[in-house]
């Protein structure tokens, strides 16, 4: 059985208008493993993981629905109360978030947050947790740990703010860590040091991780396993190989196709997804990508298209198969 | 291409002062933002400036309009020294320096319409005879950046991140200018919409025959559009080259880092690649190393780097690198 099982999570935002950010999204994490959900803005990435470690605003009440299941070793994370939350979240699960200046608390200091989360759930001494901290700090490559304890966020560079946040993350030496968009701030040098940084926690501690982002080259990199949201649906997942060897989705398809690379010929005019993610239908009228989608069928209108295939599944009724990525360059 | 040069930087400099004092502000020291860039772009070229945050290529771009003012240096545009115009014929110049920003939510009053908006620049440097002729020319160039007409009586939060950037790219094009310095124009969209703006910079500059100085930290997207790039770090260029050459030959430690560093949507190359790590962080601006700024985080520096800043040197046709030992490392 694997680690997490998610199962039909859906996000419903209430208001005047009822936005569904999440609809129906299934996934596995293995330990061990990286879960890459990838995705742009607006897709519901983000959204997901929140509602996994229970950090919407006032679950289930008038405001966010949350339904489906997500079970964490058994247990349904959707359905534990406060209490047991509040055990999991930085023992068991740690989440590691994109802008390390606003998720550090600004007036306190760096070794004092690290401690935070071993005195709360190992129950260790204040001297003893401090000593720990210097430990994790000296592990994702704080120099100087014992002074960098004292020193304020606002003291750190970013990309020391980010490694301050991992040790954070990773202090009770969690089973699941989520990173969300954990290198986006940061500038490319940064980034390779920090997602080594995560490579090596994941094979060291066989911790499984669910890794958030845009980019696919960083998916490319880190990914065991990719799923590809749009407009709050998976709609293509695959072993990392298979994906970007041979996508089937249009959307995936487009997205690789759209980005400039380092490793491609220079100045080739680029093939943009025309339109922009507010073309959205809904998916019960049918496919929400068939707006912008140049594949797109009559078919595509006649109802919400199901995810079929297995390993490699896709959410397509005309699925470019065989799309050599080669030619379409 | 045409050989002439529309814009020649010599020995820029952009020094901030750190103010110091209870009652009376001292000058404690200076940061260094800018410090002695020199470059030229060629008549309907892209030149590419990459370097990672706080290398100093947003304020090299402002000091070259004038934005911020340059301490040090010439920058001469179309054969005019910029910084010694006084300020009204820098502000008449300045119709044919326009400037494209990264977030073009914050760069657009979100009280004024789109009309207002392209018009405003209009009035100001006294272009079109009356308000029909203004509205035409305004209605051509939302045509150009592919915006609808109706947009003109909508407001900048009723756009998408991608119409917005189009917008500010109309404002800046709607004056007809020669030069367009674009800081990040692309950074904050999606995947999807970046590369439909790439695509229309590129065919306005086929078009009108624009030149750009496009400022990013994306090597992808600068490789991408430029015909030259200089790589910055820490106020001053370390290597510059043209485009294709740079990319398959990288001379300095740090263009060969940042390029080692990029991540690519391809597992094959991400397996198979060999990054060169980099330690630490960017030292202070304010407090630059000695000799080479960049030796303190260079995994090949010696001993003379230390001592001795290096210069640029040309090592091949167009290629410039300022390190001791760019030969050796190849």
């Amino acid at each position: 059985m694997a680690l997490l099982e998610v199962e039909d999570l859906g996000v419903t935002f209430r208001g005047d208008r009822e936005v569904r950010a999440v609809d129906g999204v299934s996934f596995t994490v293995d330990a061990g493993e990286v879960t890459g959900l990838v995705g742009e803005s607006g897709c519901g990435k983000s959204v997901t993981s929140l509602a996994l470690i229970g950090l919407l605003p006032k679950q289930n009440t008038r405001r966010v629905r949350v339904d489906g299941r997500a079970l964490f070793d058994g247990l349904d994370l959707l359905r534990a109360d406060t209490r047991t939350l509040r055990d999991i979240r930085g023992r068991e699960i740690a989440m590691i978030f994109q802008d390390p200046l606003s998720s550090l608390n600004p007036v306190v200091p760096i070794g004092v947050q690290v401690a935070e989360v071993l005195v709360r759930h190992r129950g260790v001494s204040k001297a003893e947790a401090q000593r720990r901290a210097a430990q994790l700090l000296d592990r994702v490559g704080i120099p100087d740990p014992n002074r960098r304890l004292k020193e304020y966020p606002h003291q750190l560079s970013g990309g020391m703010r980010q490694r301050a946040l991992i040790a954070m993350a990773v202090a009770c030496r969690p089973r699941l860590l989520i990173a969300d968009e954990p290198t986006t701030a940061l500038d490319v040098t940064i980034q390779a040091q920090i997602l080594e940084l995560l490579k090596e926690l994941v094979r060291e501690d066989g911790t499984a991780m669910i890794m958030i982002t845009h980019d696919l080259g960083v998916v490319a990199g880190l990914c065991d396993r990719v799923n590809v949201l749009y407009a709050g649906r998976v709609v293509e997942s695959a072993a990392r190989r298979p994906l970007f060897a041979e996508p089937v989705h249009p959307y995936t398809i487009g997205l690789l196709n759209s980005i400039p690379r380092l490793d491609a010929g220079q100045g080739a005019r680029l093939t943009p997804i025309r339109g922009s993610v507010r073309d959205v239908l809904p998916w019960s009228q049918g496919c929400a990508f068939a707006p912008r989608c140049d594949r797109a069928v009559e078919e595509c209108l006649a109802g919400p298209p199901e995810i079929t295939g297995d390993p490699h599944s896709f959410r397509c009724v005309n699925p470019g198969v065989g799309v050599d990525l080669e030619e379409v360059r | 291409m045409t050989a002439e040069t529309l814009v020649e930087l010599k020995d820029l400099q952009v020094h901030f002062p750190i103010l110091r004092g209870v009652l009376v502000d001292r000058v404690v020291g200076h940061v260094k933002a800018v410090d002695g860039v020199s470059l030229s772009i060629p008549r309907g070229s892209t030149y590419g400036l990459v370097g990672e945050s706080g290398c100093g290529k947003t304020t090299l771009g402002r000091a070259l309009l004038r934005l911020v003012e340059p301490t040090g240096g010439t920058a001469v545009f179309d054969g005019v020294d910029l910084t010694a115009l006084g300020s009204n014929a820098m502000r008449t110049m300045r119709r044919r320096l326009q400037m494209i920003f990264q977030d073009p939510l914050s760069s657009l009053d979100p009280r004024q319409n789109i009309e207002s908006i392209l018009t405003e620049g209009l009035a100001t440097h006294g272009i079109g005879a009356d308000r029909a002729a203004r509205r035409a020319l305004v209605g051509e160039t939302l045509d150009a950046v592919g915006l609808p007409r109706w947009a003109l009586s909508r407001y900048p939060h009723e756009f998408s991140g991608g119409q917005r950037q189009r917008i500010g790219i109309a404002r800046a094009l709607v004056l007809s200018p020669d030069l367009i310095v674009a800081d990040e124009p692309v950074s904050a969209l999606d995947v999807s919409i970046q590369a439909q703006v790439l695509n229309l910079l590129a065919t306005l500059q086929a078009d009108r025959g624009l030149t750009y100085l496009v400022i990013a930290h994306d090597l992808a997207v600068v490789r991408h559009i430029c015909d030259t790039v200089g790589v910055m770090y820490l106020g001053a260029l370390v290597e510059q080259a043209p485009s294709a050459e740079l990319y398959t030959r990288p001379l300095h430690p740090y263009t060969r880092a940042l390029l080692s560093a990029v991540p690519v949507p391809d597992p094959d190359v991400e397996d198979r690649r060999e990054r060169i790590l980099l330690t630490g962080d960017l030292p202070s601006p304010a407090n630059p190393p000695s000799g080479c700024r960049f030796r303190t985080r260079c995994p090949w520096a010696r001993e003379r780097c230390a001592q001795e800043r290096p210069e640029l040197r040309t090592l091949a046709a167009g290629h410039t690198v300022a390190c001791h030992f760019a030969e050796e490392l190849e």
